[in-house]
């Protein structure tokens, strides 16, 4: 049994908080929330220049050819940070778009300009309220033009690419577009998270190739949400850790009754159960991080596993951190608010906890009935 | 990353698998055998090639195993249905206590039958005013010449009834603030004025005793530890028992309810087509697989030869309710009928109607749900202990229901 991550994988971990702790303190959160800034690009630039966005791109794109086991730590570490960059989307979702699914000649044209961080990326798939299906897709692709609105993208306003999930004559298709062209208009939009941007993005006859088949797309989109569910369920549970902590730190030292709030059950147990969410869904995350690191079969499983459980501990971290810091942690000038914001946002990213928890009895059945 | 055993765990593995294919007891050794003969014969066997308490040193009649290949040897018995129960306490419990402060006489004499099966040893702490504040307890030792003498009772033990030995905290001095009163003893379950009364569960079972002790002898050679450091010796105990009972592993389970949900109808389908059935249902398979990768990473430190981190503390805590709430779950999928507990006519032989029952048991027993959570939030958390009232005064003094 080696269920561990390797001596080099914690080293990189320990480089990676070292880095974050001074490069991304609250503060750099908090800029982004409050100023007009869309994302942290100083931040954004070292993040690049670490070469953490080329992370799990192969060396023939000029990647540094890592695992996901290496991307599992760095996405720990950013989630922990909260860090205010488009990370999750140029890396967990367009850059594994076209390693999943892209040509050769794609792969040559844009892997090397994501790994080197100058071209960030996105995905536009979402469209309306409510679960998405490929029934409903309103968004068009017909002969290599795109058409139509999606909203929301997260990192829509500051992305260079976006893959986006369309419809076409032949079906569902995840089609591959530069946004800086002149049929694409954007407009930020405003969230929940002002410290990650969103737009809505406007395509009118924008020039679009086709990522993967004509009418794979919805199965293309659901194999990339597999990928990237590992991914940002590590985030989760990276975040989830801080707001844990912040809870416990300022349980020790706020007084009431003449004793530390720390020493009372009703804040032990509730941070206890924290600390019992948090350790699960980092069960379960280890086991999709080698199942994306492996390419297993038991992916959906996995990966649906992870996400189910860091969405939820997550949520209970950061719901509960703001309760034991009772009024002040209602107030816009504590940092509560911010592992609260990011929690729902990756939690609705990719898709709800209830379309999680489907896909997890789905492919549970699925195996079972192999 | 890999779930693959290195080649000596492998070779391990695949000598515990030959002997267990070969040596398990077949169907008519163990008929008409009562529970208590078959674990004993079992064990037996186990013993005597040299299979029982293998991580124990040899000469206290283990294998001097390490930590990894006991837990090999787990999976690998765990795999087959092989009489047991009666005496993870003692072995699992009792035998840390008395390796870490009996005498080296002692072990040797009282070790060996005890990983044999042939004694079979129970622990005496809980008393009916001292459960989660187990140092209030008040059963009395005086010293009397060479001897102990010991009046009060003791409750919720285990096997009492068919054990030979036992380990227990008495106080030895009511004028000392709680925890610094007590010591720690071995003795003779057989010992004249022993009383040894079961108690009836609300599960239909009686697996638990309360035990009278009326002028009790115990020889002071049988003192673990110094007079007045009992409770530093029962610490030792209790480390072993929250490390032993995992909870959640049997009876109702994701596979059970899953299976449920496919043969009886939520309205006019299968309640496994219900969005509502399967969230819950996705939410307890996402607990069951957590525990099972938290105690991968534990057995990734034991075969590196490191101790585990403190992830392994959450096992009861969340195995014991989702017992409970998947039992509670189950019956309401079986709706009116959920209410029929009988073997013969309940679905699955009446298995979800007995974890209902029982499992408010797992959450109480072994540290109750919440004493879990403080052990999690003072241990691994590091938030500071609870007020304690009775803390510094004389335990003769501390307030109770009737003063």
């Amino acid at each position: 049994m080696n269920f561990e991550f390797s001596d080099e994988q914690n080293m990189l971990r320990e480089q990676a908080q070292t880095f974050l702790r001074a490069e991304c303190p609250p503060q750099a959160v908090r800029q982004v929330l409050d100023g007009d800034a869309p994302f942290d690009r100083a931040l954004w630039q070292k993040v690049v220049d670490m070469g953490w966005t080329a992370t799990a791109i192969p060396e023939a794109y000029d990647g540094l050819g890592l695992s996901y086991l290496e991307l599992s730590v760095i996405a720990e570490e950013l989630g922990r940070a909260l860090a205010p960059i488009p990370f999750s989307s140029s890396v967990y979702l367009a850059t594994e778009a076209i390693l999943m699914a892209g040509s050769e000649a794609q792969k040559t044209a844009w892997l090397p300009k994501l790994a080197a961080g100058a071209v960030i990326g996105c995905l536009a798939a979402a469209e309306t309220s409510g679960q998405a299906s490929a029934a409903k897709l309103a968004v068009r692709y017909e002969d290599g033009k795109l058409s139509g609105s999606k909203r929301p993208v997260a990192d829509g306003d500051v992305a260079d690419l976006a893959v986006v999930m369309a419809t076409s004559e032949s079906g569902p298709v995840l089609c591959l577009t530069d946004l800086n062209q002149a049929g694409v208009a954007r407009t930020a939009i405003k969230t929940l998270d002002p410290s990650r941007s969103h737009a809505e993005i406007h395509f009118d006859q924008a020039a679009a190739e086709v990522l993967g088949g004509l009418g794979e797309g919805w199965d293309l989109l659901q194999a990339l949400y597999d990928r990237a569910a590992v991914l940002f369920a590590w985030e989760q549970v990276g975040g989830s850790e801080t707001a844990l902590e912040m809870a416990k730190d300022y349980s020790l030292g706020r007084f009431a009754f003449g004793r530390p709030i720390a020493t009372y059950q009703a804040i032990k147990h509730k941070l206890a159960q924290a600390y019992v969410k948090n350790t699960l869904a980092r069960g379960n995350c280890y086991y999709g991080a080698w199942a994306l690191s492996t390419d297993a079969e038991d992916l959906p499983i996995a990966a649906a596993s992870a996400r189910v459980s860091a969405t939820q501990a997550y949520y209970y971290a950061s719901k509960e951190n703001i309760q034991t810091h009772g009024g002040m942690g209602f107030t816009w000038e504590f940092d509560c608010q911010f592992p609260y914001r990011r929690s729902k946002l990756l939690a609705v990213n990719i898709g709800s906890e209830a379309i999680w928890q489907e896909k997890l009895i789905a492919a549970i059945e699925a195996q079972r009935a192999a | 990353m890999d779930f693959n055993d290195t080649a000596q765990e492998a070779a391990f593995r695949e000598e515990v698998k030959t002997w267990l294919t070969t040596n398990i007891p077949s169907n008519s050794e163990l008929e008409n055998l009562d529970y208590i003969q078959r674990a004993k014969l079992w064990q037996k066997r186990k013993y005597d090639a040299g299979w029982a308490c293998i991580r124990w040193p040899k000469a206290h009649g283990g294998r001097d195993a390490s930590a990894i290949e006991q837990v090999i040897f787990n999976q690998e018995e765990a795999k087959f249905d092989t009489p047991d129960g009666i005496f993870s306490i003692g072995q699992g419990m009792c035998a840390p206590t008395m390796m870490t402060w009996a005498t080296d006489e002692q072990n040797e004499r009282f070790m060996p039958p005890l990983a044999s099966g042939e004694e079979v040893w129970c622990q005496l702490f809980s008393e009916p005013a001292g459960g989660s504040d187990l140092a209030a307890l008040r059963t009395k030792a005086v010293k009397d010449g060479d001897d102990w003498v010991v009046n009060g009772q003791k409750i919720w033990t285990s096997g009492a009834h068919y054990s030979d030995y036992g380990v227990l905290v008495l106080r030895t001095d009511p004028d000392l603030p709680k925890h610094q009163g007590l010591t720690y003893f071995f003795l003779d379950m057989k010992s004249p004025g022993i009383d040894i009364k079961p108690i009836r569960q609300i599960s239909g079972g009686a697996n638990f005793n309360e035990v009278y002790f009326n002028d009790v002898r115990i020889p002071d050679a049988q003192r673990l530890g110094a007079v007045g450091q009992g409770w530093q010796v029962a610490l030792t105990t209790l480390m072993n028992e929250r490390a032993s009972i995992g909870g959640g592993g049997g009876g109702v389970n994701f596979n059970s309810v899953f299976e449920l949900a496919k043969t009886v109808d939520l309205g006019d389908r299968p309640a496994i087509e219900d969005p509502s059935v399967r969230r819950k249902l996705a939410d307890w398979y996402v607990q069951e697989s957590g525990l099972k990768f938290t105690g991968y990473r534990s057995m990734t430190a034991l075969s590196k030869g490191e101790i585990p981190g403190p992830e392994n503390s959450i096992g009861k805590l969340v195995g014991a309710p989702k017992q409970q709430d998947m039992a509670n779950f189950a019956l309401d999928l079986l709706d009116q009928a959920g209410i029929i507990w009988d073997e013969a006519h309940s679905v699955n032989a009446g298995m979800f109607q007995a974890t209902y029952m029982a499992s408010p048991g797992l959450r109480i027993a072994g540290g109750t749900d919440e004493i879990m959570a403080n052990i999690i939030a003072e241990r691994v958390l590091g938030m500071p202990q609870d007020i304690r009232v009775d803390k510094g005064i004389p335990f003769s003094e501390v307030p109770t229901a009737t003063k």
